[in-house]
């Protein structure tokens, strides 16, 4: 049995709260940091983490890229869309590919 | 590129010939692994892009839902409304091997069947548009897990993909050449000992019916 959880700040998430997902309000990076190695190393399956702080963490989340749980997906926060998360698409194209072929000019 | 270096022995090219048996077989599966792994990616980062987008609109929404209930209440009684969820979601995690890329399978469960349970507060001291937000956020979140998935999936699809290229390139343009190169370094090298060999020996044939009939001799 696996847990989703949501890390981000208090005003991006406290929604996901009703949800009934578990959510981890945290202030900076390194609060950030931590609590996402505490959640890869329990049972959590899948990891939502607001754009803004996950600019900042992406070490740890390159760590897990390449493993199958945690999966560790970009949301927009209150702050707006950064479009990181579309980059992240974008840019498993190209890896993939070795060029964007898929999204190049439309998006 | 520098040559590598192999003894010109027959044991030596039976076993390069069965080392490029291997590379040519490897590189072809290697090759067929890629283009499929090629197709099926292809089509799970349409459907990555296309749920993102959606995803990304909704939460926005949901967003502006969000600040707009927070503007008609008071942060504690928020803080209180949220304060005790009565849904709980969990998931079921297997593993689908897709061209040995072990690409994982989220099935998702609530705790509680019934819709409503998003709403975890009462309905006396909270405002109207916190209703909407929560619905505007649960209607998305259908969207979201299948995002986790299939993301999840690209990236590692992405990941297999380059190593494979990279491998298929290996067999390709290094490994297959050169081994094409050793053999034929091989075969040459043990042609042209043949060839001295039979020289040698008509030399050494000619020397012998010398000895024995002396034929210059007789010529003069």
């Amino acid at each position: 049995m696996y847990r989703v959880a949501v890390v981000g700040d208090y005003d991006s998430i406290y929604g996901f709260k009703a949800l009934g997902m578990e959510t981890f309000p945290v202030n900076n990076a390194d609060e950030g940091e931590e609590i996402m190695k505490t959640l890869a190393d329990s049972n959590v399956a899948v990891i939502y983490v607001t754009e803004n702080l996950a600019k900042e963490m992406g070490k740890i989340i390159n760590k897990y890229i390449e493993k199958v749980t945690p999966a560790i997906i970009q949301i927009p926060g209150i702050k707006g869309n950064t479009g990181a998360g579309v980059s992240g698409v974008k840019k498993s194209v190209e890896q993939a590919v070795g060029s964007d072929i898929l999204f190049g000019e439309d998006m | 590129m520098a040559n590598v270096v192999v003894n010109p022995t027959r044991m030596e090219l039976t076993r390069l010939k069965k080392k490029l048996g291997t590379a040519r077989r490897g590189h072809k599966l290697l090759k067929d692994k890629r283009d499929e792994l090629m197709r099926q990616f292809l089509d799970l980062a349409k459907r990555n892009m296309e749920l993102r987008l959606k995803v990304e609109e909704g939460i926005k929404k949901a967003n502006t839902n969000f600040v707009i209930a927070k503007a008609g209440m008071s942060e504690p009684t928020l803080n209180a409304a949220m304060m005790a969820p009565k849904q709980s979601v969990s998931l079921e995690c297997s593993t689908k091997n897709v061209m040995s890329v072990d690409i994982p399978q989220f099935t998702f469960k609530t705790k509680t069947a019934d819709e409503n349970d998003i709403y975890s507060y009462g309905f006396a001291f909270t405002s109207g548009e916190l209703d909407d937000a929560v619905k505007s956020l649960s209607d998305v979140m259908q969207d979201m897990l299948e995002l986790a998935e299939v993301e999840k999936s690209c990236q590692l699809m992405a990941a297999e993909i380059e190593r494979t290229r990279r491998r298929v390139n290996a067999l390709e343009y290094v490994i297959i050449p050169n081994t094409e190169e050793g053999i034929r370094y091989i075969t040459m090298k043990l042609d042209e000992n043949e060839r001295s060999t039979q020289v040698r020996l008509m030399k050494v044939k000619d020397m012998m019916l010398e000895e024995a009939h002396h034929y210059s001799e007789k010529r003069d």
